[in-house]
Order: structure tokens, then C-alpha cells, then sequence
């Protein structure tokens, strides 16, 4: 328990000084290594641009033995991201058959980040996403815009349950700024 | 699955690099190539030469678990010696290659280093798999530094700690169920952990359970192999019929631990219908339990004085207790017009549908005629149940008999053949039932109906005969009509099934529905 907190430690420490571009990583509770609030500011020259996406990163408890879940607390028009609350992100590094415990969630974040670069719509969680980005990139684009504008505007707000949570350990423990705790 | 899946996929990209290699049919392909793979069983081709007698039988052959090991191991000793490679690789060149022999020997002569590489088996020279301790090393999983630290790495030069590797490993085996294709930890390396290696990283318990997994994956691995299905067999039944094939055949095969199996689907045996209908049926079923929940039930109501009546064996024959009123268990008709030319229990009249004008009418025909199957599917399943229990008390009671009649436990067998007879009719007539409500009619289903008529009415004679008291079973000439009965079931199941099986090889029978299998190739099946 104590080398994988020491692994983990390590690389909240690395995503913290010199996080990957676009990326800003938060702890909701300090005391509380197995889950991240990350997040993904929209990249440059794409249709998620100026929105501000909010991912929740959960490490399991034999992490890095199992693959960490990441979903979407932002929702976002993706043909790669389930179109309702969940945010489940399909990504093939953390399928359990291809993940690898040496995988640092630094490429994690990298690959969510490319993913909204490029769409992999031959893979899709969308089906219907999917098809409308092959065949009307028009029609696609516009209502990834209109996602942004209605849901990734403003502060990220991450999902109510663990807002709660937080919130609960903020009043119980005092301020929840640490020194690994970047705001953003 | 998924992981076959990605392995087939990674196969056959690798075809793909390598150009000039001839078939470049594996990936996707239902045969991969055991066509052209000569038969090492030669004796079993013996076995099925004297096997297949009928269009329903197809030919198999069951393996217990010593057999399994001897092919792998006669496999890997070949490939060793061929190759001249060591045990270990042969064995993971060979799950690489899905145990076609033939296959790997050739891409192994033309170019080994990228077949190595592939398979996972980076070639550098290295001697036998040990720990050590390295000053100054930090492993890059759990990030320890701490002197004397044990690590391990394969012949890539990634190391790790050994509680690492250990815990890696544990997740891979106990959590994830691999073996076969175990890869380094490293991210982006392919090299696969062969046993010697793992042996040296795990305990005693994980080393069990990792070659208890290989073992299985050959089965796995061969088209040609399924394990059986009962619970705590341990035997494999090969059968060379390809899922491309089941809509024209339903290969049923019995284990040598007594269950009947299809192999194409590895449900209980359900000759007649083909697998997807099966399939279709089961999920029809399921979504309609609600409406169809009243017809299994144990008890129903006399159509004549309304008295409960309660089904407690598997003959349909129905005679209320209170007016004495015979009638048919399922159809609910006169019991007297079952076994005449009136006999039409079994056929549903589709001739409401014509009358149906509007939807709401059309969609009540649809139920009716899906409750006439369903009704007559259940009652089977139920009676065959039903018959095994009075077996059952049966079979007790005949031990109090055997001492009392003096027959011998050998003179008492003929019930134990008249039970086994009536679950296994019983099983036929069922799925004839679900195979009949997806039948368009054409000039052969008369015949079919017929066939199912008369296998019914012979099923329920001879259920009726063996639920009678044990004392009139006694009887000498009870004895003798029950034999007789009872062979008469057997070749009416016969005589249905092989003209069933012959048509739906012959392609003959026009089903309501689609139902071709949606994995199939679409060219003509050989
Ligand atoms: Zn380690
Ligand atoms: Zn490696
Ligand atoms: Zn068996
Ligand atoms: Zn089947
Ligand atoms: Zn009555
Ligand atoms: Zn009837």
C-alpha cells in the first residue's frame, strides 16, 4: 500500500510542476490519492476551443496493477465520450487487456487531450456521433460548439455527488489546499 | 474474447508486413487453415467412419484431459525439434500461431526474426531467466529505490521489482484469467513471459493456476476443440463442423460423462432448430415470460366442471378426478379426438389470419400462434421434467419389486430405457415446436407435422404406460409393450430428425424470418 501511494505521490508530483499542456490536475480531498479533478482546457484550432473540460480520474485500489477509470464531468459532443451525465470516455490504453502498469497517467491525460483533437469515430461510443462526423462535419461541428458553449463555459463544476464529498471534507478538515493542490 | 479478438487482429496485420506471404486469408477467416492441416488423429477419422450413420449425426470425438496434453506436448516436442528452438518458445510459437503447426514452421523458415518478434520473442542471447540485485536501481512501477531490491527483466532489458512482477503477474492470471499472451510490464513492449521465466516469479499456487490456463487455452484456441459444458467434466469433443455451417446443420455431440451438447452453440441439445433460431427463440422467450407465465404453470382448470386440476407427471393425458372428463393437457381439447385422423394438437390453424383486417387483430393472430409453440415448447420441457421425477420414484420402487417379483436389477433396465427414451423425445418434440413457429409453410411441412404427430403420440402412449401403478408394471405384457413403446419413440425421433437434418442441409425449408448466421462467409459452404 505504502510503494503504490509513493508511486502515486510521484506522479501527482510530476503532473503538478510540469503538467502536460492544457492540463491542470486537482485533488478533491488531500487525503485522498485515488482520485484526480483534472482539467482539459478545450485545444487550440479544434471545435472544443475556449471550453473548459472537467474530467474525473479514479485510481483503483491496486493501481497501477488495474487500469484507472477516467470519465467526463463536462459534457462534451464526442464520438468517443457518451452523450449523457456518465461522460464515459472509450480510450484503449485503459482497456484491462492493454494496459500496462509502467503507463504513466500523464499519457493518459495526453491521449484524452488528442482524442479531442482527433475523433476516432471508427471506435465510437456514439454511434450516431460518429456517423454525423464522417458524413456531415458540418452539422458535427456546429453542435460540438453548441455543447461547449452551453456546458464548458465558466468554472468546471465536477459531478454533485463528489462536490459533496469535497465539500464535507473542506468543512471537517479545513481549507483542502495542499502543496500537490494546483488550482486552477 | 476481446483479447482473441485483438490477437486475431494483431495476426493479421502482421500478414500484412509480411508481403509475399501466399494465403492472406487468416484474420476474420472462420477455417484458419485447418483444412489444409493433415489429421494427426488419424484413428479418430476410424471412429467417425463407423459413427455417422444418419443426415442429424456428425461426426466427433471426445478427448479427456491427459489427451489434450499429449497433443499440446507431442506438438511442442515437433516444433522443438524442427526448429531446433527451446521448449518454452516453441510452446508460445505455437499459441502465437493458434497451434497450426504447419503454418508457423513455414513462416519461421522464410523469415524467423520477424515471426520471433511478432509472437513476441525478441531474439537476443540470453541465458537462463534469473533475479538480481543491481545497486542504484529504482523501479519504475512502484518507484522504490531501496538497496537490495530484487528485480527481473526478459531478454527486452525492462526491469521491475519482484513484488512487481509479482503483483503484475497475479492481476494478469487470477484477475484477468491470461496466460497465453502475459506481456512485458513495460508500456509499448510485446515480449511475452514464457513459463520459465513466470515459474521463477510466482509462487507455487499462481504457477498452477497460470498452466491450468495454458492448458485451456489450446481448447480455446482450436475450432476444432470446445470443451464439454457439464459441470466438473474436464473432457474436450472435437467436431470439424465450422460456424459457417450451422444453418444447414445442427452437430450435436454427446460427452463421454453422458451430456448432450450442441457444439455449434454449446446449449443443451436442440435438434431440430439451428443454433440461431435457438437463439432467436430463447431471446423471443425471455422478452415474452410475463405473457406466457400462465401456460407453464403446474395447475390448470378442467374445461368441463372448472375443478382444479394439477399436472404431477409428464403424460398430457387428463382425466378430471371429479366428472371424469379426458382431456388434452395442452390444447385443453376432447382427449378421444387425440390419436384419430381428427389428431391435429400439434398444428397450428393459420386460418384467422386471412380474416385479420385490422392491426389490432393481426397482432392478437401473432400472439396466438406464438402461444401455440410456446405452449407446446414449455409443456415438453415441463413433461420431460416431470417424467424424471416418476422415474425417480420409480426406480425406488422397483428395488421393493425386485424382491417381491424376483425380477433381476437387469430385467428392471427397461424403464431406466423407456425414461431415457422420454427425455430425450421429449427434448426433440420441444424444439421442434420453436423450430415449426418460425417454419414458413411449403409442401414439406405437412410432412414435418406428421413426423412430430406421430413421434407425439407415441411419446404420450408411453408415458401414460409408465406412470402406471408399480404393480400393474409388473405385469409381464405391460413390460413388453413398454419396450416395445419404447423403441417405437426411438426410431420416430429418428426418422424425424434425419428428414429435418436432410432439408436443412438441401437448404429445402423457407423460415419466416432471417436468420443466416451473421458471422458466416456468404460463399456456398464446403
Ligand atoms: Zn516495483
Ligand atoms: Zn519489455
Ligand atoms: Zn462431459
Ligand atoms: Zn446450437
Ligand atoms: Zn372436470
Ligand atoms: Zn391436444
Amino acid at each position: 500500500m505504502a510503494s503504490q501511494n509513493k508511486r502515486i505521490a510521484k506522479e501527482l508530483a510530476e503532473c503538478t510542476t510540469s503538467p502536460p499542456a492544457g492540463i491542470t490536475i486537482t485533488l478533491p480531498n488531500d487525503s485522498d490519492l485515488h482520485r484526480w479533478h483534472v482539467t482539459l482546457a478545450g485545444p487550440d484550432n479544434t471545435v472544443y476551443a475556449g471550453g473548459q473540460f472537467g474530467l474525473i480520474v479514479t485510481l483503483p485500489v491496486d493501481y497501477p496493477f488495474r487500469a484507472p477509470v477516467v470519465t467526463f464531468a463536462t459534457r462534451i459532443y464526442h464520438p468517443n465520450v457518451t452523450n449523457d451525465s456518465l461522460g464515459n470516455v472509450c480510450l484503449g490504453p485503459l482497456k484491462a487487456e492493454n494496459w500496462k502498469p509502467s503507463t504513466r497517467l500523464a499519457g493518459v491525460l495526453e491521449a484524452v487531450r488528442a482524442l479531442l483533437v482527433e475523433p476516432q469515430p471508427d471506435d465510437p461510443l456514439e454511434a450516431r456521433i460518429a456517423d454525423e462526423f464522417r458524413q456531415d462535419r458540418a452539422e458535427f461541428e456546429k453542435n460540438a460548439r453548441a455543447y461547449v458553449v452551453r456546458y464548458a463555459k465558466g468554472p468546471v463544476k465536477f459531478d454533485a455527488a463528489v462536490g459533496a464529498a469535497a465539500a464535507g471534507a473542506e468543512a471537517a478538515g479545513g481549507a483542502a489546499t495542499g502543496a500537490a493542490v494546483v488550482r486552477p | 474474447m476481446d483479447t482473441d479478438d485483438d490477437f486475431m487482429s494483431n495476426l493479421s496485420s502482421e500478414d500484412d508486413m509480411l508481403p509475399d506471404d501466399s494465403d492472406n486469408d487468416v484474420s476474420g477467416d472462420e477455417d484458419f487453415g485447418f483444412d489444409d492441416e493433415p489429421d494427426v488423429y488419424i484413428d479418430s477419422q476410424k471412429d467417425i467412419g463407423q459413427r455417422k450413420k444418419t443426415p442429424f449425426d456428425v461426426s466427433y470425438k471426445v478427448f479427456q484431459p491427459q489427451d489434450v496434453q499429449k497433443q499440446q506436448d507431442e506438438l511442442i516436442d515437433e516444433v522443438n525439434m524442427i526448429l531446433t528452438i527451446a521448449k518454452e518458445e516453441a510452446a508460445i510459437l505455437l499459441r502465437y500461431f493458434r497451434w497450426n503447426k504447419e503454418r508457423l514452421i513455414e513462416q519461421y523458415m522464410d523469415r524467423p526474426s520477424q515471426v520471433l518478434e511478432a509472437a513476441g520473442l525478441a531474439q537476443t542471447t540470453a541465458g537462463p531467466p534469473k533475479l538480481r540485485t543491481i545497486p542504484g536501481f529504482t523501479c519504475d512501477i512502484c518507484c522504490e529505490d531501496e538497496p537490495g531490491l530484487q528485480s527481473f527483466a526478459l531478454k527486452c532489458g525492462h526491469r521491475y521489482c519482484v513484488d512487481c512482477y509479482h503483483q503484475y503477474l497475479s492481476q494478469k492470471i487470477k484477475g484477468e484469467g491470461e496466460a497465453a499472451r502475459i506481456q512485458c510490464p513495460a508500456e509499448g513492449c510485446t515480449l511475452i513471459i514464457d513459463a520459465r521465466s513466470l515459474d521463477l516469479l510466482v509462487t507455487s499456487e499462481l504457477t498452477e493456476r497460470y498452466h491450468e490456463l495454458l492448458h485451456r487455452t489450446y481448447v480455446e484456441d482450436k475450432e476444432t476443440l470446445k470443451w464439454c459444458p457439464a459441470p466438473d467434466c474436464q473432457n474436450a469433443v472435437e467436431c470439424r463442423v465450422k460456424k459457417k455451417d450451422l444453418d444447414q446443420v445442427v452437430p450435436t455431440v454427446a460427452c463421454l460423462c453422458g451430456y448432450r451438447f450442441c457444439f455449434g452453440c454449446i446449449l443443451n441439445d436442440h435438434q431440430p432448430a439451428p443454433c440461431q433460431l435457438v437463439k432467436k427463440w430463447l431471446k423471443k422467450c425471455a422478452d415474452d415470460s410475463e405473457t406466457a407465465n400462465w401456460i407453464s404453470a403446474n395447475t390448470k382448470e378442467c374445461p368441463k366442471c372448472n375443478s382444479t386440476i394439477e399436472k404431477n407427471g409428464g403424460c398430457n393425458h387428463m382425466t378430471c378426478r371429479k366428472c371424469k372428463h379426458e382431456f388434452c393437457w395442452m390444447c385443453m381439447g376432447l382427449w378421444s379426438e387425440h390419436g384419430t385422423s381428427w389428431y391435429n394438437c400439434n398444428r397450428f390453424e393459420e386460418k384467422s389470419g386471412t380474416d385479420a383486417r385490422d392491426a389490432q387483430a393481426k397482432s392478437r393472430v401473432s400472439l396466438e400462434r406464438y402461444l401455440h409453440y410456446y405452449n407446446r415448447y414449455a409443456n415438453h420441457e415441463q413433461s420431460a421434467r416431470l417424467d424424471k421425477d416418476i422415474y425417480h420414484k420409480t426406480e425406488k420402487k422397483m428395488v421393493l419389486l425386485q424382491k417381491e417379483s424376483g425380477m433381476s436389477w437387469i430385467e428392471v433396465q427397461y424403464l431406466n430405457s423407456a425414461s431415457q427414451a422420454l427425455q430425450m423425445c421429449r427434448q426433440t418434440l420441444m424444439w421442434t415446436y420453436a423450430f415449426a413457429f418460425y417454419l414458413k409453410r411449403n409442401n414439406l411441412t405437412e410432412i414435418f407435422e406428421d413426423n412430430q404427430k406421430d413421434l407425439e403420440m407415441a411419446v404420450e402412449a408411453l408415458s401414460e404406460m409408465f406412470e402406471k401403478p408399480i404393480a400393474e408394471l409388473a405385469d409381464p405384457k405391460l413390460k413388453v409393450e413398454i419396450m416395445d413403446k419404447t423403441s417405437y419413440c426411438n426410431k420416430r425421433r429418428v426418422i424425424l430428425l434425419d428428414d429435418t437434418a436432410q432439408n436443412l442441409a438441401d437448404g429445402a425449408w423457407s423460415f419466416n424470418i432471417e436468420f443466416m448466421n451473421s458471422t458466416s462467409n456468404s460463399g456456398p459452404s464446403t
